[in-house]
């Protein structure tokens, strides 16, 4: 039985192409060299990477293989060790100052990631608020908007992912694929430049993952840029400009979807790929060839 | 029963009621400021260096692992050897706001340690400062989950009151202990001085379960 969530969207449907060859020159994500190590394990050991506007990344690989790591890394979430990150090429974390590099105040590191967005796993709704209090927080607090503004801006964005109805009700009455959509629409409020998702449908039931994919689907069509951590094999192969398959701290294999689940002759993404072959789960990579 | 008469209390009601007010006014005292130690505490302990972490620690350990008693004596008959001469009342709510304070700093502690790191995680991508996620995120949350353990600790409290009338705090325990050796009427002051504590007791339970149900509204 073919899961349906992979075969709703013909693949034409994705208004924007890859990205023509001027903007690339200006990435709205630039990684280079990052090497990340915890305690004596490298996580990541030399990531080159990079993100042009209204891109759509796909990272996949096996767990523990730092793609998570990286994810967290670009939202300034992690510190790492060498390399940089930067963001609208301002560089993330670290202030370079005569040759010698140094931690970055909170303030800094939350002003060169004010354009990105973050949408977690575990959702990370704040159980106290409830939905639209969750979404215009930081329009509140961060933007300074008054209060009827961002209400009204917030209700947008829960129309944007079909909650409009949930707007009072706490977190906990939602099922994972309604709170999913929520946290998106809280990172969408503060209008980033760039969404990260780090497996935004790892931990939902199989029949909520749609749901959210839908609206993933809605906002790469709308033209965001997005770095998308995801198992979702099928969602990489409809929406990705690029698929980068890391493995063991390093990007293994880059490119398009069709060049990684179809051409690639890397021993390690063949054997990463054969258990999703076995499970039948991107059966509609073969209609993006047409 | 010939020796059991309740003339000995209703004639030093007015005494009773000031001891009474006082009690509660040591306890109100003494578990707001000791709630506020605990809470800076805790805040140190979360975004302090590494010198205010260990302060914190000792602190903590000194004040929970010695008897109340013995730093309250420390502090109203030690203190004028290091110029430090208190009022008994002064004594009373400060040495029991700081030995509250160390268990409080510990209740908060556990509250910070019970908010998913994840959820902080997400107000910080949102561009929060530090102190708007301690404030909006954290302590909101938190409060929820530690207010049982902190409407028992203010119970604990309420009753370690009657240790300041070693150091003569004008308190329900030493007023009613004078009446009971003045009158010899021993049996009569003690049942009076736990129903005192007992209604005490009560009323912050009641307010503990009142606070519960309006704070947790969101769970489940």
């Amino acid at each position: 039985m073919i899961k349906t969530r992979d075969v709703i969207d013909p693949p034409a449907a994705k208004a924007h192409s890859a990205a023509p060859a001027d903007v690339r020159a200006q990435p709205l994500i630039e990684v280079k060299g990052l090497f990340k190590r915890f305690g004596h394990t490298d996580i990541l050991r030399g990531i080159d990477l990079s993100i042009a506007k209204s891109e759509v990344v796909c990272i996949i690989g096996p767990s523990g293989s730092g793609k998570s790591t990286l994810l967290r890394c670009i939202a300034g979430l992690e510190t790492y060790d060498h390399g940089d990150v930067r963001i609208e090429s301002e560089l993330l974390g670290y202030v370079d100052r005569g040759g010698r590099r140094t931690r970055a105040s909170t303030s800094e590191l939350n002003r060169v990631r004010r354009n990105v967005g973050m949408v977690f796993q575990q959702f990370n709704l704040w159980p106290h608020m409830t939905v639209i209090g969750n979404v215009r927080e930081a329009l509140l607090r961060v933007r300074g908007m008054p209060n009827d503004k961002a209400t009204a801006q917030a209700g947008r964005m829960l129309d944007m992912v079909g909650l409009s109805g949930k707007a009072d009700a706490y977190p906990s009455k939602l099922s994972g694929g309604q709170q999913q959509r929520v946290a998106i629409a809280r990172a969408l409020a503060m209008e980033p430049h760039i969404m990260l998702f780090d497996e935004p449908t790892s931990a939902l039931d199989p029949e909520l993952v749609g749901e959210v994919l839908q609206v993933m689907k809605q906002l790469a069509r709308d033209g965001m840029t997005m770095a998308v951590v995801t198992h979702e094999m099928g969602f990489a192969a409809q929406m990705a400009d690029t698929v980068a398959f890391i493995d063991q701290g390093r990007i293994a294999v880059s490119g398009s979807p069709q060049h990684v689940f179809r051409r690639s002759e890397n021993p390690r993404l063949k054997q990463f790929l054969q258990n999703y072959l076995d499970r039948n789960a991107f059966w509609s990579s073969d209609a993006r060839e047409a | 029963m010939p020796h059991f008469n309740l003339s000995v209390i209703a004639a030093n009601l007015p005494q009773i009621g000031a001891g009474f007010i006082t009690t509660l006014g040591m306890w109100l005292a003494s578990v707001l400021l000791g709630a506020v130690i605990g809470l800076v505490a805790a805040l140190l302990q979360q975004i302090g260096g590494r010198g205010a972490r260990a302060v914190i620690r000792v602190y903590i350990e000194l004040f929970r692992g010695t008897p109340f008693l013995v730093q309250l004596f420390l502090l109203y008959y030690g203190g004028p050897s290091f110029g430090l001469t208190l009022t008994p009342v002064m004594a009373g709510v400060v040495s029991l706001a700081l030995y509250g304070g160390a268990y409080f700093a510990e209740v908060f502690r556990g509250g910070f340690a019970s908010v998913p790191r994840g959820h902080v995680e997400a107000a910080a991508c949102l561009g929060l400062s530090r102190w708007q996620v301690i404030c909006r995120i954290q302590l909101p949350q938190m409060l929820a989950l530690i207010l049982p353990a902190l409407s028992n600790l203010t119970i604990v409290l309420s009753k370690e009151t009657a240790v300041l009338s070693v150091v003569t705090v004008p308190e329900l325990t030493f007023v009613l202990t004078g009446i009971g050796s003045a009158t010899f009427a021993y049996v009569q002051t003690l049942l009076v001085l736990c129903v005192c504590y007992l209604a005490l007791v009560e009323l912050a339970t009641y307010a503990g379960n009142w606070a519960e149900t309006r704070v947790s509204r969101f769970l489940a």
